[in-house]
């Protein structure tokens, strides 16, 4: 399925996400990493590490909701695998990213500018994995 | 109040987010499908996200240190190890099967699809498979019972 190339909006949605991982360094100092918080959030050892974590979530989640209320239009959202394939990459991904601490957020937009070591070598290798994996499903597998 | 602020950072991030098309499965797959229907807005995400964030994080580190706390937390490790590159390479395995990332899923939930529930449960599950894994794998690195 053909998607519209869209460099302006993409841009300026990758900005807010700079300046929300700025804000959170800024206030409570620190790493914006999804995999972090949500791991965070499920095994929190106690209130505090669980409540900010919280919050943060449930600020993403509100996003679109937000997002309709201001411009009458929920974000574009269309989903082409099928619920196995959902099941399966999810767990996959909750095991990779946690064993690697860290996914596109944590090593990708924080690691990357922090000029993190382990980021710069993180980011090339799931970026390849992830190309592959794709090539493979819809080239080879034709799925 | 700092519970407040950090529902906006998590505002800001998931409208960025929302509006960079990057939680868009459709849209994270065909910047991955070059051989394909290829569409490389992700880079401009990365580009502006990366930009902000750079800049931003050395003006915050002028301070001593965050808003709501003592000190900032940043990650000291340099080690590239196995767990690391192995992790990655799994995690991006995950992300070209699933379409989503953690971070993605979290606004996508928002938007009431109950493919994104199934995806976030599945996440959860690989947390604990992980955990399940450093706790096997530390009971066979404990030493050996002492000889009485």
């Amino acid at each position: 399925m053909e998607t519209l190339f869209t460099p302006l909006s993409s841009f300026s949605g990758g900005l807010l996400i700079g300046l929300g991982a700025v804000l959170l360094m800024l206030g409570l100092g620190r790493i914006f990493g999804a995999t972090g918080i949500m791991s965070g959030l499920v095994f929190a050892e106690n209130q505090p590490e669980f409540s900010w974590r919280a919050a943060v979530v449930l600020g993403m989640a509100l996003s679109p909701g937000l997002i309709f209320a201001v411009t009458g239009k929920m974000p574009e959202l269309s989903i082409p695998m099928s619920p196995l394939m959902i099941i399966i990459g999810g767990v996959i991904v909750g095991f990779g990213a946690s064993l690697g601490s860290g996914c596109t957020s944590g090593h990708g937009v924080c690691g990357l500018s922090r000029l993190s070591v382990r980021s710069v070598v993180a980011v090339p290798t799931f970026m390849v994995t992830a190309g592959i994996t794709v090539y493979v499903i819809r080239h080879v597998l034709g799925a | 109040m700092k519970l407040i602020y950090a529902l906006f950072t998590g505002i800001v991030f998931g409208v960025g987010l929302s509006i960079s098309g990057m939680m868009n499965p459709a849209k994270v797959l065909n910047f991955f499908d070059v051989a394909g229907t290829w569409d490389a807005s992700l880079v401009f995400v990365m580009g502006g996200a990366i930009t902000v964030t750079f800049i931003g994080y050395r003006l915050v580190w002028r301070r001593a240190g965050p808003i709501f706390g003592d000190r900032f937390q940043i990650p000291s490790s340099n080690a590239v190890d196995a767990r690391l590159v192995g992790g990655s390479a799994i995690f991006g395995i995950g992300w070209g099967i699933a379409g989503f990332c953690p971070g993605a899923a979290i606004p996508a939930l928002g938007t009431g699809r109950w493919e994104v529930m199934l995806f976030l449960v599945a996440v959860t599950v690989g947390f604990y498979a992980r955990r399940l894994m450093a706790s096997l794998l530390s009971e066979v690195k404990t030493p050996p019972m002492p000889n009485p």
